[in-house]
């Protein structure tokens, strides 16, 4: 499908089935939606008229428009037929599990209002560590799920990962000499509040981790407002020092690695969250930057309601507008859901599986349990097993048994709910111009909003278009230089 | 040369690789995405297995 649309007066078509992408100008904008308006075909000479009075154009300029567009689709470049897919044609292996988020603690140095995980606890009452053991089984439970995948990806979360340090070095090491015995490649990244951040923990991450999010909401009054210490007072002066001193190590020649993200959430207690990105960059000199939106129950005052929906779209558009301004002074700053790869980015199957939730991801808490994600700990329905049990499945030397699978030991309705889900079984997808970007959105925000996997969260769904609407304008206009 | 139109990017919706997804890439929630998610922005790894 082709959606048109006009941002900061320009005029832009994206053919989502081709992710072909053209600039136009007043005339071939209201050209091309006559014919969308016309199911992609040519609209009759009656309503191509009209249009030419409207620019104030002879009948003949607009129909020497229409060929041009008649071209473009002829070519491929708009209303490109949809992708017929057979699943199994795409990825005929059995998915596997090969990206862990790892909960590292469920507890936490901060009391932040908007928590998913509960300040730390997911809602459990219980504040608990990851002991090494257990750990160790995680990273072998995922070793042995991921079979011939080469990449494995563990992320160390929590809670905050860094009030169980000396178990973080642990596995750590224990992944690097998995690895090496395998031949695997396990990349870690590490989620952290920051606020334990010290210089040793800073090299000791710049030498290991290949990814880094830290966590800051941005302005002062902002970011002490919803991330407040156990005491109440704010967080934000010894935060954004950490933060500032571990970017200054983390992007010298020193750091063996580079990858991260300065991370926040916006609510409705900072709808005007662009200023708040200009924050991190300008004040805390971050150029990688993640700012989303906030997930909350029904009641919580600082649910994103759908009438802040206008005022949210103006803020993507004022930091599209920010973005390209640093990006001309020739010092980018990248806002990680504005990136896109164009000339490439992910196969057809990763836009229409999404996130991977439960099929080739999932997350462990200290207990050992293994549930779909992260964002799904602690709901007992959804629990896929435990860690623990994949002893009876390991010889001496930590490898799988002959004829062995992990599949033995995982919940296998949960699982196969997970594996069958595919992005356009949900029906509000099949008509929508961001499903292959967006990969059919969170399933547990949809889940958690609707009682259901494949339930549409309307505000997830505003959001991802106008962030792919931004993308494509700051590609159209990145153009101009 | 189109006078009104002018194409940024050509149609370009990657296939998988010699016809199959390799699975290599990285889940979007690994990277800086825990409360929402993007996809296309993921970068394709099939070369580095």
């Amino acid at each position: 499908m082709v959606h048109a649309f006009e941002m900061k007066g320009r005029y832009i078509a994206y053919d989502s089935e081709s992710c072909a992408l053209h600039e136009l100008d007043q005339t071939a904008f209201l050209s091309l939606c006559s014919y969308i308006e016309n199911e992609g075909k040519r609209p009759v000479n009656e309503r191509l008229e009209k249009i030419a009075a409207e620019c104030g154009l002879p009948n003949e300029e607009i129909l020497s428009v229409c060929d041009d567009i008649d071209e473009l689709i002829q070519e491929g470049e708009l209303f490109s037929e949809g992708q017929r897919v057979n699943l199994d044609d795409l990825y005929p292996d059995d998915p596997a599990v090969k990206a862990m988020c790892l909960h590292i603690c469920h507890d936490c140095n901060l009391r932040c209002k908007y928590c998913f995980a509960g300040t730390g606890d997911y809602h459990t009452g219980k504040r608990s560590m990851l002991d090494d053991q257990t750990g160790k089984q995680a990273i072998d439970f995922l070793i042995a799920s991921s079979g011939e995948r080469h990449n494995l990806d563990i992320d160390f979360f929590g809670g905050e990962p860094l009030m169980n340090w000396p178990v973080v070095m642990s596995l750590t090491e224990y992944c690097e000499k998995r690895a090496a015995e395998t031949g695997k490649d396990i990349r870690l990244t590490i989620t952290t509040n920051a606020l334990l951040l010290d210089e040793e923990k800073t090299k000791y991450i710049n030498e290991h981790m290949k990814n880094c999010v830290l966590s800051i909401d941005g302005r002062p009054e902002v970011h002490d407002n919803m991330r407040p210490a156990p005491n109440g007072s704010g967080s934000y002066r010894i935060v954004s020092d950490r933060i500032r001193t571990f970017l200054a190590a983390r992007t010298s020649a020193d750091s063996k690695y580079y990858e991260h993200y300065v991370r926040g959430t916006y609510t409705r207690s900072n709808l005007d969250f662009s200023q708040d990105v200009i924050h991190l960059a300008e004040e805390l000199g971050a150029r990688h930057i993640s700012v989303e939106p906030v997930v909350s129950d029904e009641d919580s005052f600082y649910r994103i309601r759908p009438e802040d929906l206008p005022e949210i779209e103006r803020e993507y558009e004022n930091l599209a507008e920010y973005l390209i301004r640093k990006k001309a002074d020739g010092d980018p700053v990248h806002f990680f859901h504005f990136l896109m790869d164009m000339q490439g980015g992910p196969c057809l199957y990763k836009r229409l599986k999404g996130c991977g939730v439960g099929a080739e991801y999932c997350a462990v808490t200290p207990d050992g349990d293994i549930y779909p994600c992260h964002q799904f700990t602690g709901e007992i329905e959804w629990k896929m097993g435990n860690v623990r049990d994949v002893e009876t499945l390991l010889d001496e030397n930590r490898n799988l048994l002959p004829g062995k699978k992990t599949e033995e030991i995982l919940n296998s309705r949960v699982r196969q709910i997970f594996i069958d889900r595919l992005m356009p079984d949900k029906a509000e997808c099949r008509s929508c111009f961001a499903r292959y970007h967006c990969g059919g959105g969170c399933p547990a925000n949809s889940f958690h909003a609707t009682g259901s996997l494949d339930g549409q969260y309307e505000i997830g769904c505003a959001l991802a278009k106008k962030r792919l609407e931004c993308s494509l304008w700051m590609t159209v206009v990145g153009q101009d230089t | 040369m189109m006078r009104h139109i002018k194409t940024v990017q050509k149609a370009s919706v990657k296939k998988p690789v010699s016809g199959k997804a390799c699975g290599e890439c990285q889940t979007s929630c690994q990277s800086a995405c825990k409360t929402s998610c993007t996809v296309a922005n993921q970068k394709c790894e099939s070369a580095s297995k």
